[in-house]
């Protein structure tokens, strides 16, 4: 698989698990790259890569499985303008742009001048081997809001992009392999406060 | 509706909540006629386990009738279940292998960070038993949510009781698959560490799978007096000396099996902080954390260990020379209840298992206070308490019925 994903050529790790961060080799190999922390997580979810591909870049189906995703809004093909939760009840907004799309593969994106939050990645879908499914490689680079001291509040809160990543490659697996996503609320009030 | 509650240590409460309701298209709503405390809940009672909150719903051995379901349930209204107290979905690749306990999806997302962190994956959603496992609201309740309800609950048959079938959600699949991974062939000694539930249920299913001998190992006469029912040899480990017994009851060999349902329970979760506190604990006694490592040295060379015994953490002292030179082979695990339900469905039903007998006490669900604490300080005489929200309140509390 050492072709597919981004590494520092040293070995075969990818560039999300370097040990000296990784995001300058990451910006390199994106193209348009924008932000400077470096975000990346592979999940295998049993199932073939069309439809994950299929449901994703259906964008206004992202808020389903991005917990802090409020609305994604189709401009045109390629322009899709996001509502994102923020630390404090506040929300954030961009607009994204495609920069990368190959049907049942490849995902990428970059934000558009004058986002809150200056980001970009790639998604890709890839057989996984031994006929288990596929892999979701989710790579992404962003600058957290007002810096080092935005990442670290957005974390209190649990906002922060990189854990905000993990846990929604976690529940898009949830959905796909099961058709739902998992929840320990009792009452249909109760789910509605966590998922909020 | 009713439910037994978490509040503190040694404080758990019958308080009204609110009834749960179908969210996920595939859960159903369950009406309790029957559920057990466990074991491993005293030590949520005993304020062991972190991740617990107040309010929480305690309960994870439980059965009853179906009366509502989701779009895509299986389960059809008034049917009876009994409902694995492990959560898993049945579409991940652990599932697909039947390893339903490691399910990809039984936790939710939020809730597999402390698990991954802790044990690198996170494993499957349990019901009643904190939030590191899911938060999930338990069957101690007068009715329970159950997710994935097309692939969990086993429907039991017309004319069939509770009391017979209870055991399936957790601890006869478990004392079953202890034996299994203790892979037994014909002439067999097989020794079994405790004998609370599990360890019964090891000694049961040992003799099913053609052990020859079972030596059980406790310290409860009651408990003893029970595994000699099923034919077992006893070791009463306050009068003698467990290693030097099993070398002498097995010609100087060491059994060929050893089944430790003892363990920590899920105190090693953070067994550096409660370390101490373990050990003063009379529930626990003094040595009982010894479990896994006597049995590793009391086994046969080239023979199997296996350990249905809950540990969450770290064991100081793990005999890993022994264990490497005498070449054993270590099986363990938290239980596939959903690949076991079936079978041993068949088997309760032909009459070649009955768990009816380690019942000691039924109670009502408005007594599951005083159940918990007769549970927590009688360990001898109180075997299983079963609460029943449907049974009349006796007239005087926590009298056996």
């Amino acid at each position: 698989m050492g072709d597919v994903r981004d590494s520092t050529g040293r070995d075969d790790a990818p560039l999300t698990v370097e040990k000296a961060g990784g995001a300058g080799a990451a910006a390199d190999k994106l193209p348009e790259a924008q932000g400077h922390s470096l975000s990346g997580k592979t999940v295998t979810i049993n199932r073939p890569r069309q439809p994950l591909y299929d449901f994703w870049r259906d964008f206004t189906n992202l808020p389903a499985f991005m917990d802090n995703v409020v609305a994604v809004e189709l401009l045109d093909e390629k322009r899709s303008r996001w509502t994102v939760k923020a630390p404090g009840a506040r929300t954030v907004q961009w607009t994204s742009i495609i920069t990368e799309d190959v049907p049942g593969r490849t995902i990428a994106w970059t934000s558009e001048e004058g986002a809150d939050v200056p980001n970009s990645g790639r998604v890709e879908f890839l057989d996984a081997p031994g006929g288990r499914g596929s892999w979701v490689v989710a790579t992404i680079l962003y600058d957290p809001p007002a810096g080092i001291i935005g990442k670290v509040i957005a974390k209190m809160f649990q906002r922060e992009p990189a854990i905000q990543a993990r846990r929604d490659l976690r529940r898009f697996k949830q959905l796909m392999e099961t058709g739902e996503i998992a929840t320990s609320a009792r009452t249909r009030s109760q789910h509605e406060e966590e998922t909020d | 509706m009713r439910a037994l509650t978490w509040h503190g240590k040694h404080d758990v409460r019958v308080e009204t909540v609110d009834d749960p309701e179908i969210i996920n298209p595939r859960d159903a709503i369950i009406r309790i006629t029957s559920t057990a405390i466990c074991g491993s809940d005293l030590h949520l009672y005993d304020g062991y386990i972190p991740t617990m909150k107040a309010g929480d719903i305690l309960g994870h051995e439980f059965m009853g009738e179906v009366v509502e379901t989701g779009s895509r349930s299986s389960l059809k209204k008034g049917q009876r279940v009994v409902v694995p107290f492990t959560i898993a979905c049945g579409g991940c690749f652990h599932c697909s292998k039947h390893q339903y306990s490691a399910c990809d999806n039984g936790l939710p997302a939020d809730n597999q960070d402390i698990a991954q962190a802790i044990y690198g994956q996170p494993m499957s959603g349990l019901f009643g038993y904190s939030h590191m496992t899911g938060g999930y609201a338990g069957g101690q309740a007068e009715y329970v949510r159950v997710p994935f309800s097309d692939v969990g609950p086993i429907i039991i048959p017309d004319g069939v009781e509770d009391d017979k079938v209870l055991f399936l959600s957790d601890i006869l699949p478990t004392g079953w698959q202890a034996a299994e991974y203790a892979e037994i062939e014909p002439g067999d000694t097989v020794a079994v560490w405790g004998c609370g539930p599990v360890g019964l249920f090891c000694v049961q299913s040992a003799f099913l799978m053609g052990a020859e001998r079972v030596i059980a190992i406790d310290h409860f006469p009651r408990r003893l007096d029970l595994a000699r029912k099923f034919g077992a040899e006893t070791i009463n480990y306050e009068e003698s000396k467990t290693y030097e017994a099993l070398m002498e009851m097995t010609g100087g060999i060491g059994p060929d099996a050893c089944i430790d349902a003892v363990g920590l329970e899920a105190h090693g979760f953070f067994a550096d902080n409660v370390w101490d506190q373990i050990k003063v604990s009379t529930f626990m006694g003094t040595d009982r954390a010894h479990s896994i490592r006597q049995a590793i040295l009391a086994c046969r060379k080239g023979g199997r260990v296996s350990m249905p015994a809950v540990y969450g953490g770290f064991v100081d002292k793990f005999p890993l020379g022994a264990f490497m030179e005498k070449g054993l082979t270590l099986k363990t695990g938290q239980t596939h209840v959903q690949h076991y339900m079936p079978a041993l469905l068949n088997a309760i039903m032909e009459d070649k298992i009955d768990t009816t007998f380690l019942i000691s006490h039924r109670m009502p669900l408005e007594q599951a206070t005083e159940g918990y604490k007769m549970f927590h300080d009688q360990q001898n005489e109180v075997t299983k308490i079963v609460l029943k929200p449907g049974m009349a309140l006796a007239p005087a509390p926590g009298e056996k019925s």
